[in-house]
Parts: C-alpha cells; sequence; structure tokens
C-alpha cells in the first residue's frame, strides 16, 4: 500500500470504534422509545404509546413551540449579522477596533455557556430598565442571547466560504461599473448561499439546543424545550423523553441527508460549468 | 490602471462599508463584552434581599457620591475550599478529558482525511451528525447506558464478566465518557481540515527514504498538524471547564465542577454577586487558552486575505 493514500488496520479500528461510540447511545435511545415498560431499560414488547404520551404532554408541546419560535428568529438574525460579520473579518483589512471585533467573534465560540448566561442577564437586569429591553424577561431576552452565541458560529461558517470565492468575480462587476451593495447582491450572495443555508440550520440547532444560556435568561411565562426536559430528567428516565429525542433525531437526520444531497449536486453542477468554460475557452 | 485607481478610490468611499461594521460590531459590544463589565461590577456588590438582588455600589447621600467596592466575594471564594477545589477539579477534568479527546479523535480525523473524497465527505457528517441532534439528549442517553441496572451493565453480566453491577453513574468515569462523548466531534472537525491538506508525497519521500510508518508520522504529519491540535484542543478544554449539564446529569454529588458551583450559587442560593465573582475568576484563568484560540481562528478566518 502507497504510504501516502489508505489506511493501515490501526485506523481502521479506531474509526470503526469511534463510530460505534458516537451511535450506540443514539440507537439505545431510539429502540427504547418503542418499548412497552417504563423502566427504560427492560424491553417488554413493542408499543409506540409513549409517542402518544408525549403529543397528550401539553406543558411539553408548549415548550416546543416556544423554542421552535425562538429557533427561527434566532437563525435569521443571525444569518443577518453573521454574514455582515464575515463580511468585514474577510473583505475589510484595517479599520479602527479590528482587533476586538474578532475577539468579540471568536470568544462566543468557545466561551462556557454559564459565564455567558449569567453575564447577559445581569445586563438586562441591570440596564434593561434604562432602554425599555428585559423588563420582562421571555422569549425577546432568550432570543438576544441565543443570537449573541449563534451569530459567532454563522460568522465562522460564512467566511470560509467567502475565503474560497474568487474574488475576480466580484472585481470584474465592479469594473463594469456595479457598486458595492449591487455586487453583494447580484454577485456574492448567490454564491455564499449554501453557506447561509448551512448556517441558519446550525444556529437554528444551536439555540434549539440551549438549556444553560436560556435558564438564566427565560422569565416565567417562557419555557423552552430543553429546560422541560431537563427538569423531567432530572426526576428520572422517561421513556417520552426517548420518543421526543427519537422524533429529533430522525428530522436531523433528514434535513442533513436533503441538504447534503443538494450539496452534493450544487458541487457536481459546478464542476461540470468549470469544464464546459474551459472547454469553450 | 485608471481601474486600480479607481478601484481604490471607490473603496474608500464611507457609506454601506461603515453600516457593515457597525451593527455586527455595536450587537457584539452591546450584549456580548458589556455583560462582562456588568459581571464584574456586581461581583464587587453586596447580596441583598431585593430585586436585582444585590447592592448598588455607587449611592448618593445628598450631593455626596459614596462608592461601596465590597472583596468579600473574591476573599470568599479563596477562604472557602470548596470554590478552590472546585477550580482546580474542573481545569483537571477539562485537561484530562481534552487529551482523551485528542487520542481519540486524532486516529479518526486521520483515517478520514486519508480516504478517498466521496467516502471523506459521508465518514464527515456521520461525524457530525449526533452533533446536530439535542446535547442534553445525547448525554441523557448515557444515563440509561450507564445506571446499575442499565443496558452496559446488563450487557456485562450476561456475559458473565461480572457478578455485581458496576457503579459507573454518578462516578468521575461518568463525566469523562460524558465530555469526550459530547466534545468528540469538535475535536475531529479542526484536525481534520488540517490533515486533508497534508501533501501525500511528504509521506512517501520519508518512506522512499526508509522511515517506517510510525516514524513518518511522528516526524512528519504530527509536527505539520500542530494547529489542528492546537484548535481541537482549546474547542474542548475551554468550554469543559464550565461545563454543567454533564456533571449535572452524569456526576455524583461529590462531583466539583466550578459551572456547577456558579449555577448553584446563582439559581439555589440566589447569591448573584458571588456567582459573578465565580465567573470572573474563571474568565481571568480562561483567559490565556482563549487568546491562544483566537489567535489560530483569526489566523485560520484571515488567512487567505492578501
Amino acid at each position: 500500500m502507497s504510504p501516502g493514500r489508505g489506511n493501515s488496520g490501526f485506523t481502521k479500528a479506531m474509526l470503526v470504534l469511534g463510530f460505534v461510540f458516537l451511535y450506540a447511545p443514539i440507537l439505545s435511545l431510539m429502540v427504547y422509545s418503542f418499548n412497552e415498560s417504563r423502566l427504560v431499560t427492560v424491553w417488554s414488547g413493542f408499543s409506540v404509546k409513549w409517542y402518544g404520551e408525549l403529543f397528550r404532554d401539553q406543558q411539553m408541546m408548549d415548550a416546543a413551540w416556544v423554542s421552535i419560535q425562538v429557533a427561527f428568529w434566532t437563525a435569521c438574525a443571525s444569518v443577518v449579522l453573521g454574514t455582515m460579520a464575515a463580511m468585514v473579518m474577510t473583505r475589510f483589512r484595517h479599520f479602527p477596533g479590528k482587533t476586538l471585533f474578532g475577539g468579540l467573534i471568536t470568544a462566543p465560540l468557545v466561551m462556557p455557556e454559564v459565564i455567558t448566561g449569567l453575564s447577559i442577564l445581569l445586563l438586562f437586569v441591570s440596564i434593561g430598565p434604562h432602554i425599555g429591553i428585559g423588563a420582562q424577561r421571555g422569549m425577546l431576552t432568550i432570543w438576544i442571547a441565543h443570537v449573541t452565541f449563534c451569530m459567532a458560529f454563522v460568522t465562522v461558517v460564512i467566511s470560509s466560504r467567502l475565503q474560497e470565492l474568487d474574488r475576480s468575480l466580484e472585481e470584474a462587476a465592479m469594473d463594469l461599473g456595479a457598486n458595492r451593495l449591487k455586487v453583494f447582491f447580484v454577485i456574492t450572495l448567490p454564491i455564499i448561499a449554501p453557506a447561509l443555508i448551512s448556517g441558519w440550520l446550525l444556529a437554528f440547532t444551536l439555540s434549539l439546543d440551549d438549556l444553560v444560556i436560556a435558564s438564566f435568561v427565560s422569565g416565567p411565562s417562557s419555557t423552552t424545550l430543553p429546560m422541560k426536559v431537563f427538569s423531567s430528567v432530572r426526576l428520572g428516565v422517561s421513556p417520552k423523553i426517548n420518543a421526543l429525542a427519537t422524533l429529533m433525531i430522525l428530522v436531523v437526520t433528514v434535513a442533513a441527508v436533503i441538504g447534503w444531497w443538494v450539496m452534493t449536486r450544487e458541487d457536481k453542477k459546478r464542476q461540470r460549468d468549470i469544464q464546459l468554460a474551459l472547454q469553450k475557452g | 490602471m485608471s481601474h486600480k485607481l479607481l478601484r481604490s478610490v471607490r473603496r474608500r468611499l464611507p457609506g454601506s462599508r461603515w453600516l457593515v461594521i457597525a451593527v455586527p460590531y455595536l450587537w457584539m459590544l452591546l450584549f456580548f463584552a458589556i455583560p462582562f463589565a456588568i459581571a464584574l461590577k456586581i461581583s464587587f456588590a453586596s447580596a441583598a434581599i431585593a430585586m436585582p438582588p444585590y447592592t448598588e455600589l455607587v449611592q448618593w447621600a445628598g450631593d455626596k457620591m459614596q462608592v461601596t467596592i465590597n472583596t468579600a466575594n473574591y476573599l470568599f471564594l479563596v477562604r472557602d475550599s470548596l470554590y478552590v477545589n472546585a477550580y482546580l477539579s474542573s481545569l483537571e477534568i477539562a485537561v484530562v478529558s481534552t487529551a482523551l479527546c485528542l487520542l481519540l479523535g486524532y486516529p479518526i480525523a486521520y483515517a478520514i482525511a486519508r480516504m478517498d473524497p466521496a467516502t471523506r465527505n459521508v465518514a464527515l457528517m456521520l461525524v457530525i451528525l449526533p452533533s446536530w441532534t439535542s446535547f442534553l439528549i445525547r448525554i441523557y442517553a448515557w444515563v440509561g447506558i450507564l445506571k446499575n441496572n442499565g443496558l452496559l451493565n446488563n450487557f456485562l453480566i450476561g456475559l458473565g464478566l461480572i457478578d455485581e453491577p458496576l457503579q459507573i453513574l454518578h462516578t468521575p468515569v461518568a463525566v469523562y465518557i460524558g465530555i469526550v462523548y459530547a466534545y468528540l466531534p469538535f475535536m475531529v472537525l479542526p484536525l481534520y481540515s488540517n490533515l486533508v491538506k497534508h501533501d501525500h508525497r511528504l509521506l512517501e519521500a520519508a518512506s522512499d527514504l526508509g522511515a517506517r510508518p510510525w516514524k513518518a508520522f511522528l516526524t512528519v504529519t504530527l509536527p505539520l498538524s500542530k494547529a489542528g491540535i492546537i484548535a481541537g484542543s482549546m474547542l474542548v478544554l475551554i468550554p469543559v471547564v464550565g461545563e454543567f449539564v454533564i456533571p449535572e446529569m452524569l456526576g455524583g454529588a461529590d462531583t466539583l465542577m466550578i459551572g456547577r458551583v456558579l449555577w448553584q450559587e446563582f439559581f439555589n442560593n440566589r447569591d448573584w454577586p458571588v456567582a459573578s465573582a465565580v465567573a470572573i475568576v474563571m474568565l481571568v484563568l480562561l483567559i490565556v487558552p482563549i487568546t491562544i484560540f483566537h489567535r489560530y481562528q483569526s489566523k485560520e478566518m484571515e488567512s487567505k486575505l492578501t
């Protein structure tokens, strides 16, 4: 075997081990969601009754609805702000305060959630009454906190796409007299559209998943789904949570497979276009 | 020439450019930077039975301004061994689990980087996919596996390897399993994106010159992947120091982690000033790793800006 390609027995074994480690817990959740018994680990027959129980749990459904709304608006705002920030990071060379800007964009990627959550709550409590936000904590404050940390992740996704983009296209358009704004909307935006979609989906899942930050900034009337799940698993394992997990995993998998299929098709199409252009030239 | 001149003139024009900078900048200043300053301020306040539950630092008595700086919260953190121990054990857990993620994640990233491009994308998607499902639910899955009458113990008893169930849940071992499980993709991704860029011919050259595969790996691949190792390690280490969900769900009552202590100070004791002091000290401890990560990340983002 050539030393540059292919894998040895050791790396193959580690790969298999890694995938078993990643997927065994998820599969066990899914299998036991169809278990008749309340005891999550004793199999007593096939049943879908926990799915019924899940949908009859009004608190759980309300929490899910809160989470979906927050995640939707978080994703939209994060993509807009993240695109701006990514343009700044990749296109603007120097401006006063660029170092600080870079720090504000990368720090949320690693900042422990308890620190972010506590700090932003303190902001809402201490200056909220003066500027009119956060006086009533709820969906608005969760949305602001989520946009703040999701935007950083979206910025990374969009930046890497912007770096790959061929600058000569933008420059050609500008030479032909288009202004910056027009170049952005006509040339840049369509090319980075796949990154906008993956950024949107990433922000949506990050927001939908967040327990810690939401716990700090939510109010009494706005319990999110992770908060509800957390309080119910604290009381012990419940097959209803397995049913919920299975549904979430199915949705994510279907979305990922569709996304992957669209991306590969786009890639193939682009490769073909480049080939055609080369042949003509 | 005139093109270039025109373009540079156009580039200097103010307008949409400043708006593009200002909107995300102001958002992050207001909702990310200023909150830390407020947390710093409140860490010098005293707890009070009021809403909000802390005293004001600045008070006006007639036309006299009174500033009260209360350092008791910090002294409390230093004197009470609970906090010192919590910081130390969080750092220890974070360092050990980062090393475990690296040991498991490196071979995975390496194997994926050496696949042919079509299978590579599928394998990469399989690594990322679990992290798109709920973090909380993936940790919850381990409760069912690790508990005394859980799947793992039943399996081992069924095989006849053990007679008594092993106590794994609510021990540090469970916390390590949970952390490595949840953070593994964060290690694999930067390692992969580094390893996939390596030039195969370097390894071929090493092998032609008589280096054994292990020697070639240690002298060629490993040093070249330093940037990926640092990025992956920081992506695991920093958030794990403040982790709350994993020690809460998988750890025992004696699993001390500072994120959990902060949570309890805030939600159970309602002592906001002490919670703020805990957060500020954690932030100070993490400044160095965050700076290392920031340097790597901004290099990544600007690498092609020439």
